[in-house]
């Protein structure tokens, strides 16, 4: 099985994101919306550090 | 009156026992120890997402490690892939995932499986915190 690293990096967030919301939070409102912010974090941090390579590279 | 003080006795022995075996049955099989003090669907939850993490990175020919006595990295990768529990105990039995990392896509593979011990780990304590009364 081979994803490219992007898509990778989605399923990966997604996953971590739901177990941090369920681990970190009490309430069901709070496990969900920590758990969005999480992956929204992570998703543009991968983006971020993607460009940030690119820039580097150049 | 008398019936509050024998609650008081027992309450504390049976959340003892548990603050024991919450952890490591939830470190032995993921979302367990959610499930035996009946979050149901936190458990179920906690399962799907670990199990998943850890049999992508197998899928996706992440390197598995052994104990070793090598590299600290090396080391470390086998402590976080320990965390999984049974998951990681059945795959070094059934000699699955890779021992060494033949694909550029598989590197994320072994950081499926690392990171699904760690998640795994952090279930274990959040059903410990359960528990012990800390959280509901």
């Amino acid at each position: 099985m081979q994803l490219s690293h992007f898509t990778a990096a989605i399923i990966f967030s997604f996953f971590a994101s739901i177990v941090f919301g369920v681990t970190q939070r009490t309430t069901r409102d709070d496990m969900v919306r920590y758990g969005a912010k999480c992956f929204v974090y992570f998703v543009v941090g991968t983006i971020l550090a993607g460009w940030a390579m690119w820039v580097v590279k150049r | 009156m008398a019936k509050s003080k024998a609650d008081a006795a027992v309450l504390p022995h049976e959340q003892n026992s548990m603050a024991i075996i919450a952890p490591i049955v939830g470190w032995l099989v993921p979302g367990a120890g959610h499930l035996i003090q009946r979050r149901w669907v936190r458990g179920a939850i906690l399962l799907t997402c670990v199990a998943a993490m850890f049999v992508l990175g197998i899928l996706m020919q992440g390197k598995v490690y052994g104990p070793n006595g090598g590299d600290l990295l090396d080391m470390l990768g086998f402590v976080g892939d320990l965390g999984a529990g049974c998951l990681y105990l059945v795959t070094r039995m059934m000699d699955w995932g890779q021992g060494a990392i033949q694909l550029a896509s598989a590197d994320y593979g072994t950081k499926f499986i690392i990171v699904a011990g760690l998640l795994n780990v952090i279930s274990a304590v959040d059903a410990y915190d359960i528990a012990i009364g800390k959280k509901e």
